[in-house]
């Protein structure tokens, strides 16, 4: 279908394709079965200007949406989703200072994100801390001109390769999640290191570890926006990364559709290539149909935000909901279409439905963005009265 | 540095056709790419360029389609390119070629380096960059794999050979031609993929080169193309093993068996 993108979204699109294309799809069965970080790709992605499509010119950046943002992890997803995963992981980290951070903030840190120079990370998730953010425990204690971490994050992708983090702090317990604030880490920083690589069942190619702050000090400037505003700073950036989550999905999906067709129409059972059954048809079908639908709902929402939309939590949310179902219920029937192929490693339609799992997770549970819509409605029903 | 990269614009090598009529090349309806030894040759240019800074000019001699191969060089980081298309230009053999091209290079000077890919996938003659450099009258280094620096106006190159490499110094301004080991070519960049569509590609033709037109194209050109075929298949090779001794003695049976000698 033709979503009449604009000339600079066709070439991102193009550019990501052919990275995709000649660097990713090579290598993304070695870099799943190794639980590899793909360096030399992020070198790519670097050298294409991508990483820097969402930060402002002015920090070096090519000052885009969330429009184009969403269509290059789309076509990165195509490729691998592990490796979109890295690449998206950084722009999520990148957001509280996007968004929220100081000037001097986005002089330090955004040129290094936008080049590619540096990869960024996004941590909120603790033990006792993921659907509930209430629950972080990793505290900031200001001493002097300086605050002090001590806590472990968990599970936080480009944990180890980021340079810079957006870390998720408790500074004031008594005032729950108004006394939760956002912080800017560096990895060279005293104090704070990282645990061991997990071991993970798709997106191999990312990588996720566990942050250590052990009486970790950084200089108070590095607070972002003010203290006891981190539970605004992380919901907004979930506002604005969710359909990126969506694009994810999209792209996965397409490749799987991709794989299938293509399958189906090789493969002969009782001489005929099994595309000319029905059952196989609807299959396609059905699953043509549920990833343009996912495309279109994500294309929508991230124009909708770039054109000013203003609360835009509910079809964020949305926009990830959807098509992460989607993509599991897509990968699942690829797999089903290459039948016993499909199951072997050799094919790269299993890869696909591990790593599409992820994506019903990470970045908000799916039941989660049920509570946020949900949430939106009750409100909006009440207003309409 | 001011940089020279030739480049040329050959159909896609994953779905050639031959004409079985005309026994020439099918070009219609065939995808164009740029030649990808040429790929290599412009990142070995890029790379001297960032190190030193200075001005990448890419060139090609082609039909006006060929334009699409230079805009794609600048989205890789060319600084300018120029199109070298003329009518007159056409049934160029590689000494037509290579005039035309040294004709273009003298109007870029001064120069400090010419680049060339080892060989264009579509004639595989490996002629037009040594040819370049003749008729420009510098020297030239064919097959270099590695650059190891500049110095005092010289570069080192290692020139691949079939059994290991030749360490080279070669006088500026020179041309070599580069093979694949010089290093895998960069992905382009959204900005300067941007920069490409905008900028202005000049065309040059026999008056801007002032060429006369019995220097170029097929008039210029001192060979044609007979015949185009597809090489009868070579018959069954084997290779002995062994000690010299051994290999000789199983050799001469082998001929005996196959009665290709007879010793009373």
């Amino acid at each position: 279908m033709d979503y009449f993108l604009t000339e600079e979204q066709l070439t991102i699109r193009d550019l990501a394709r052919q990275i995709a294309e000649s660097r990713i799809v090579p290598s993304r069965a070695e870099l799943d079965e190794k639980s590899e970080f793909p360096h030399e790709i992020m070198k790519d992605l670097a050298q294409s200007d991508l990483f820097g499509i969402t930060i402002p010119e002015e920090f070096g950046g090519l000052g885009l949406g969330c429009m184009e943002n969403c269509v290059a992890v789309e076509e990165i997803s195509r490729g691998c989703c592990g490796v979109a995963t890295t690449f998206a992981a950084s722009g999520l980290g990148a957001y509280p200072i996007i968004l929220h951070g100081s000037e001097e903030q986005k002089k330090k840190y955004l040129p290094r994100i936008a080049s590619g120079e540096s990869l960024a990370a996004f941590a909120l998730t603790e033990s006792t801390a993921g659907s509930d953010a209430g629950g972080i425990m990793t505290t900031a204690v200001l001493d002097g001109d300086e605050y002090v971490l001590n806590g472990s994050k968990q599970w936080i992708t480009n944990g180890g390769e980021a340079d810079i983090y957006s870390v998720f702090v408790v500074t004031d317990k008594a005032k729950g999640a108004r006394g939760a604030t956002a912080l800017i880490v560096e990895k060279s920083d005293p104090g704070f290191s990282f645990g061991k690589k997990e071991d993970k069942m798709g997106i191999r190619a990312s990588v996720t570890r566990e942050l250590i702050f052990d009486n970790c000090r950084i200089p108070k400037d590095r607070i972002i926006r003010k203290q006891g505003a981190g539970f605004l700073v992380a919901m907004k950036t979930f506002d604005h990364s969710r359909p990126g989550v969506g694009a994810q999905a999209v792209g996965v999906a397409q490749a799987a559709l991709d794989e299938a067709v293509k399958y189906a129409k090789t493969r002969v059972q009782f001489e005929v290539p099994i595309i000319s059954f029905q059952a196989v048809q609807h299959m396609l079908a059905d699953m043509a149909t549920s990833v343009e639908a996912a495309r279109a709902l994500v294309y929508c929402v991230a124009r909708s935000m770039d054109a000013g939309a203003g609360d835009t939590s509910k079809v964020s949310a949305m926009a990830k909901l959807f098509p992460t179902e989607m993509a599991m219920k897509v990968t699942t029937d690829a797999v089903q279409i290459l039948g016993g192929c499909g199951y072997m490693r050799e094919y790269p339609v299993e890869k696909m439905m591990r790593d599409a799992k992820i994506l019903q997770i990470y970045e908000g549970t799916n039941q989660i963005q049920r509570n946020v819509i949900g949430q939106a409605l009750n409100k909006e029903y009440t207003r309409k009265g | 540095m001011n940089l020279v990269v030739c480049v040329k614009q050959v159909p896609d090598a994953k779905n050639i056709r031959i004409d079985p009529v005309t026994n020439t090349l099918q070009r219609q309806g065939v995808e164009s790419i740029v030649n990808p030894f040429d790929l290599y040759a412009l990142e070995a240019g890029l790379r001297l360029r960032d190190e030193f800074g200075g001005k990448l000019t890419v060139i090609s001699m082609g039909p006006p389609q060929a334009e699409s191969v230079l805009r794609e060089a600048l989205s890789y980081g060319a600084d300018e390119a120029v199109l070298l298309s003329d009518r007159a230009f056409a049934g160029a053999d590689t000494l037509a070629t290579a005039k035309t091209l040294a004709a273009c290079v003298r109007r870029l000077s001064p120069f400090d380096l010419v680049i060339c890919g080892k060989q264009a996938v579509d004639g595989d003659t490996a002629q037009v960059g040594p040819a370049l450099a003749q008729s420009l009258d510098i020297p030239h280094v064919a097959f270099v794999g590695t650059m190891e620096g500049v110095e005092a106006g010289c570069l080192t190159v290692q020139r691949m050979m079939d059994d290991g490499y030749d360490t080279v110094a070669v006088e500026l301004p020179a041309l070599i031609t580069v093979v694949k080991e010089i290093g895998e070519p960069r992905v382009p960049s959204f900005k300067g993929k941007m920069r490409a569509k905008k900028q202005p590609v000049p065309v040059w033709g026999l008056k801007e080169l002032d060429l006369a037109e019995d220097q170029v194209g097929l008039k210029g050109s001192a060979t044609w193309v007979e015949r185009i075929f597809a090489p009868e298949p070579r018959g069954r090779r084997e290779i002995l093993d062994g000690d010299p001794d051994t290999q000789a003695a199983n050799l001469l049976k082998r001929l005996k068996e196959d009665q290709v000698v007879k010793l009373a």
